[in-house]
């Protein structure tokens, strides 16, 4: 199957920060079992800074491989920074996705969204909730 | 080690059939339209091909059979004569299953955008189609009723005989894809009263490229491709001799190593069945009476076939999977959506066949990695994470 790239069969096989954080500052979820694809992020926060971050993720290949990738960028990153990573910066990472998998990292982007509004939430940090918008996949809503 | 389990996707060739078609490929390499005396060794095998093939069919004559390309032109080619010469008379409505191959179901949505009217029967929870709903769908201007012998996904066998006895009393043109069962379960099309029959080559250790379409001497045939008169006028195109010679070499071999093979392939699956069924919410797909001999599709809850396929191939097994995400599609197989499967149970779908080159040894290494891999990407999933807690409700 040479679908995918080296870069995204290591992060399917060898995926990392796999798991839960039980005192998670943030959890996001995005995605239905319906479609194929769930995310959900964790995220330790202090002062401002992700110290930790873990997935787990029920999905194609490339649906794990992006969220590995994502955990990886946003691990040591602000909170603000955090909010900055596109899906792109993500399919980038990974040395590119087929077309009809670029929805995968539109998810991984979405999860670390979730999870930092997650955080907002918790801790009644004020946000623009337009930016925290999550767009419904269109065929699992029908 | 490695384990080549997707003989529904399609064989390795056979070294008889290899054997048999080298010569034709190197040495008389003629074309059977020629008419110096070198290109008659390729006539002359051909018309012995046609012969074994009729004979491997329990056809009545050899010049029932037209070579193709392979199963999706036969399938092409008996859908759309049949509908010309429904037309003709005035009868614009077919007959067929929801589980059919693309190859069968784009054929009728097409004959659909040209005014057919098409009736796709429902294969219920076991993926057999009852006899009564295909007596039940019959009008007086049914032009054909086109259900295939045995499901490529699933596996499950229909029943061809009683349908084929139900056209014949109705005077109905029947056809049948018999891609997935020749030459893994006993055919006759006299004894089936089947019309029309659709095989494919790769799908028994012959080459890629090759088929055969079986059509009943009193039943017109009109032409899918226009050239020259090969095939007596029905199928234009100079014949691929070697192909068509090692067809026929691949399915006689088949047919006559039949009762052997299937008894070591039915034990091989059956230990698939039961080994895997271990596996806490695990659902075998498609009835296990009515079934060939090779196929094994289960889903297992809470994973993906995608990630599945992609774990087992890194374990040296290939597989195939419905998932959407295999498919290529947003939805996972129209075949385990006509099961009445949830997406949710479909997209963890995994189908194992195996052949007769299999081995016990390499059922063991399937037994052993499956319920790791699921298992490891149970861990990995959400899902299974909430299905655990009970904060979603297992569907199997
Ligand atoms: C049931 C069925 N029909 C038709 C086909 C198409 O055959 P071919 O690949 O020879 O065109 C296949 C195989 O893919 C099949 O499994």
């Amino acid at each position: 199957m040479a679908l995918y790239s080296d870069k995204v069969m290591d992060h399917f096989q060898n995926p990392r920060n796999v798991g839960k954080i039980d005192d998670a500052d943030g959890i996001g979820e995005v995605g239905n079992a319906k479609c194929g694809d769930i995310m959900r992020m964790y995220i330790k926060v202090k002062d401002g800074i992700i110290t930790d971050c873990k997935f787990n993720t029920f999905g194609c290949g490339s649906a794990i491989a992006t969220s590995s990738m994502a955990t990886e960028l946003i691990k040591g990153k602000s909170v603000e920074d955090a909010l900055k990573l596109s899906n792109q910066a993500v399919v980038e990472a990974l040395d590119g996705l087929p077309a009809h998998k670029i929805h995968c990292s539109v998810l991984a982007e979405e999860a670390v969204r979730a999870a930092v509004k997650d955080y907002y939430d918790k801790n009644g940090i004020a946000y623009n909730a337009e930016e925290f918008q999550i767009h419904d996949c269109e065929h699992c809503s029908e | 080690m490695f384990v080549y389990a997707d003989n529904a996707a399609t064989t390795s060739v056979s070294k008889t059939a290899l054997d048999a078609m080298l010569p034709y490929l190197t040495e008389y390499y003629g074309n059977p339209s020629s008419l110096y005396a070198f290109a008659q060794k390729a006539t002359e095998a051909v018309t012995e091909a046609r012969a074994t093939v009729a004979a491997c069919l329990g056809a009545a004559s050899p010049r029932e059979i037209y070579f193709t390309s392979g199963g999706s032109e036969a399938d092409n080619q008996a859908i759309m004569s049949a509908a010309r010469l429904g037309a003709r008379k005035g009868k614009k409505h077919l007959i067929s299953t929801k589980f059919e191959h693309h190859a069968v179901l784009h054929t009728l949505k097409r004959l659909e955008k040209e005014g057919y009217e098409v009736t796709l029967l429902d294969v219920h929870e076991d993926g057999v189609v009852r006899l009564e709903d295909v007596a039940a769908a019959i009008r007086e201007d049914t032009c054909l009723v086109t259900i295939m012998f045995a499901n490529n996904e699933i596996g499950t066998v229909q029943p061809i005989a009683e349908i084929g006895a139900l056209c014949r009393e109705k005077g109905i043109p029947f056809h049948t894809d018999a891609v997935q069962a020749a030459g893994h379960m006993p055919i006759d099309v006299e004894k089936m009263n089947i019309d029309m029959l659709s095989i494919s080559g790769h799908k028994f250790h012959a080459p890629k490229g090759v088929g055969a379409l079986y059509c009943r001497k009193n039943i017109p045939l009109f032409n899918l491709i226009e050239g020259g008169g090969q095939e007596r006028g029905k199928r234009a195109g100079t014949e691929n001799v070697a192909g068509i010679v090692a067809m026929a070499a691949a399915l006689k071999e088949s047919v006559d190593n039949m009762e052997e093979d299937s008894k070591k392939m039915i034990a091989m699956r059956d230990k698939l069945f039961a080994e895997l069924s271990k596996i806490p919410h695990s659902k075998i797909n498609g009835s296990l009476e009515h079934h060939v001999p090779g196929t094994v599709n289960m889903c297992f809850e809470g994973i993906e076939g995608e990630s599945l396929l992609l774990m087992l191939d890194a374990n040296g097994i290939c597989a195939s999977s419905g998932s959407a995400c295999t498919s290529g599609s947003l939805d996972p197989s129209h075949v385990l959506l006509s099961l009445g499967l949830p997406h949710e149970v479909a997209h963890g779908s995994l189908r194992l066949s195996i052949g007769e080159y299999n081995t016990m040894e390499e059922i063991d290494h399937i037994c052993q990695v499956v319920p790791q891999v699921v298992d490891y990407l149970r861990n990995m999933s959400p899902v299974w994470d909430e299905l655990e807690k009970g904060q979603r409700p297992h569907l199997i």
